[in-house]
């Protein structure tokens, strides 16, 4: 199977390859028989009609293969068809070559639609991931109703399996859920921000051009640590200590916590964080500071004053994406914040998130029809739509900022 | 004219030997002159021949380069600026800055003209920043373009405006001296205008040094001109002399427009 595929990958170059130098060679040659200073009553240069021959003969190969594949020809016989139906094409493009044929408008024609095609692609995936979230979610909102997915205190998505079976009766309320992401994310953002600024402002204003030049690539080592990495670094490191911490000042935490989840996420965007607020930061023109400084101001007035107050639309848009950020992620909580969907406010508790969630109802063999599995579309669609709106409003903020000094 | 000659003998600067150098390659070779306390001096020469370079030198701007190193000694009244025990904070709110492109901070007309006063403390309440605030911006002649919207952004004037709203930011903290780098070459000849009518009235009371590559508007200006040549002060003087009977032949060439 691999070396056909090999095989045919390997044919259809040599066969576009040979057409190119086929066309070029004779459109060359045609130039040169025209006589003195005919290159340029030709509409292409030459190597325009090579490029040309070359697409033709590859799409014409192309669609043999297919129509050999439909035809349920065999491998050899498709082969043949394809070098027959690709050289046909090349021969035709290269018999077109004259002064008034328009190479060149057909290649760049071709290239346009490749560029076109390979956007479109990403853009119909995402149509089609929102589309199944969407699909699947109205599915799970049939079984279960809309308003009291949102607004129910309660979830524990377990049915039960057999009728005898007590206690399982499946309840999908999402504000625990979501109350226990927003609470992580919150823990998160308060230990990020202030960091990621302060590291920002340290690295872009004050530290020296070798200080920065190393201390830089380390934070954004931070930014390539695996989020597993991360994760277990919270249960086996950080969990623990905060959990004898608590138990010497008399109280008891659990391992697997709000606050332990909440911290590692916030260590895991301080370089998101600073590396954006860095970037918005060196944006700010010098003349500002030299503005300031030029009326007296010390080095810690004109970074507050100026630099800081012209710069936070953008450190606020750079505070948003970290957030949209962390909702998003899964590893960590998974590991570090625990299953349990209680709802409460109090970070040294168990708590769950919706990623968690989302882990917990698709693991295992599951039937994608019971309502506790869509349940996990429904809570994918929600969070999509919040990072969505999240990510929206932090690149209207970080555009209204660019243009004040545009 | 005669005016300012009677007064020549009030000096505001003295420099001695000054040297500016840029991570060790010197790009001012030794200057010794002094600068009036009233009128305009301006600062001509060819690009790169340092005159941006010494205007710095008088407030200090040169410390915020990095690798920019300045010898020799320059008095403010007869104090040396360069003392280890002179503050540059506070030499530069007594000396003023204007940049070659309008800088206002992205704030309020009347936040960018505050921002002095506040950082110096300079207002005990609301009413005096307000005070100080309007007279700034009088004395700038904006004050009546602007005073129905003193809470619009500094940003969104034009060229012109922000430039003269940077002259009533840096007038707000009553300086002794005003420094001009080249305050016109992003201006329009109308706006342009304008701001030299402005030079001209500020000079009664400040000292302005002004540094531009145009020797009609250092001709229709100043009072003394001093021609810089790679590093060098050429050619020091009265404007009109300078302008009509130079001594050097640099000076001869770069005003009649044979080098530069």
């Amino acid at each position: 199977m691999l070396n056909s595929v090999f095989l045919l990958v390997l044919v259809l170059a040599a066969l576009m390859a040979a057409s190119f130098v086929f066309a070029r060679r004779k459109a060359k040659a045609t130039v040169v028989a025209a006589g003195e200073g005919a290159g340029l009553i030709f509409h292409s240069q030459p190597g325009y009609y090579g490029w040309l021959a070359g697409i033709v003969s590859g799409l014409a190969a192309l669609m043999a293969l297919v129509a050999g594949a439909n035809l349920s020809l065999n491998p050899w016989m498709t082969l043949t068809l394809m070098m027959v139906v690709g050289l046909a094409g090349s021969y035709f493009a290269a018999s077109r070559v004259s002064a008034e044929f328009r190479a060149r408008t057909y290649v760049e024609f071709f290239i346009k639609t490749l560029l076109v095609t390979c956007s479109l692609i990403a853009v119909f995936t995402t149509v089609g991931i929102i589309l199944s979230l969407v699909f699947e979610s109205f599915r799970f909102f049939q079984e279960v109703s809309f308003l009291d997915f949102l607004t129910g205190l309660q979830w524990s998505p377990q049915t039960a399996m057999r009728s005898d079976q007590v206690g399982q009766s499946g309840a999908f309320g999402a504000i625990p859920v979501f109350t226990g992401t927003f609470l992580i994310m919150a823990i998160a953002i308060v230990v990020a921000a202030p960091i990621g600024l302060l590291i920002a402002i340290y690295l872009s204003e004050y530290a020296e051009k070798r200080t920065r030049k190393i201390v830089k690539p380390v934070i954004e080592i931070l930014a390539g640590v695996p989020t597993v990495v991360y994760g277990f670094f919270a249960l086996m490191t950080v969990g623990p200590a905060i959990r004898a911490l608590a138990e010497t000042m008399g109280f008891s935490v659990p391992t697997q916590s709000a606050i332990t989840a909440g911290l590692v996420m916030g260590i895991m965007i301080i370089p998101f964080v600073s590396s954006l607020s860095d970037d918005v930061i060196n944006a700010v023109p010098q003349s500002m500071r030299d503005g300031s400084y030029a009326l007296g101001a010390t080095k810690s007035e004109t970074m507050t004053k100026v630099v800081f107050a012209g710069a936070l639309p953008g450190i606020i848009g750079a505070l948003l994406l970290a957030v949209s950020r962390a909702i998003g992620e899964t590893m960590i909580v998974v590991l570090a914040a625990g299953r349990a969907a209680n709802l409460t406010g109090n970070p040294f508790e168990a708590v769950t998130t919706v990623t968690v969630q989302i882990v917990a109802l698709l693991t295992g063999d599951q039937e994608f029809d019971s309502a506790k599995t869509l349940a996990a579309f429904a809570l994918g669609l929600m969070l999509f739509i919040i990072t969505l709106v999240l990510n929206f409003i932090a690149l209207i903020i970080v555009r209204r900022y660019r243009a004040r000094y545009e | 004219m005669s005016k300012i000659d009677s007064e020549i003998s009030k000096i505001k600067f003295t420099c001695k030997d000054v040297r500016v150098a840029y991570s060790g390659k010197e790009a001012l070779h030794g200057i010794n002159m002094a600068i009036d306390d009233r009128g305009v001096t301006a600062f001509i020469g060819p690009s790169g021949c340092g005159k941006s370079s010494f205007l710095r030198v008088f407030n200090r701007m040169n410390d915020t380069i990095a690798g920019c190193t300045v010898t020799g000694e320059v008095y403010m009244d007869g104090q040396d600026i360069y003392a280890p025990s002179l503050d540059p904070v506070l030499l530069r709110a007594r000396v003023g800055m204007v940049f070659q492109k309008p800088n206002p901070f992205p704030k309020s007309i009347y936040d960018n003209v505050a921002y002095g006063p506040r950082i110096h403390g300079l207002a005990s309440n609301k009413a005096e920043l307000d005070h100080i605030v309007e007279k700034s911006l009088q004395r700038a002649g904006l004050w009546e373009e602007v005073k129905d919207r003193l809470k619009d952004s500094g940003t969104g004037l034009s060229g012109g405006q922000q430039q003269r709203l940077v002259i009533a930011r840096a007038i707000a903290v009553s300086p002794e001296v005003i420094l001009m780098d080249e305050p016109a070459s992003a201006l329009d000849p109308i706006a342009t205008a304008r701001l030299e009518e402005l030079i001209e009235e500020l000079s009664q009371k400040y000292c302005i040094v002004i540094v531009t590559h145009s020797m009609a508007q250092a001709a229709r200006i100043s009072q003394r001109t001093a021609f810089f040549h790679m590093g060098d002060l050429v050619e020091y003087g009265l404007t009109t002399n300078i302008f009509t009977n130079p001594a050097d032949p640099r000076t001869q060439d770069y005003i009649t427009g044979r080098t530069g």
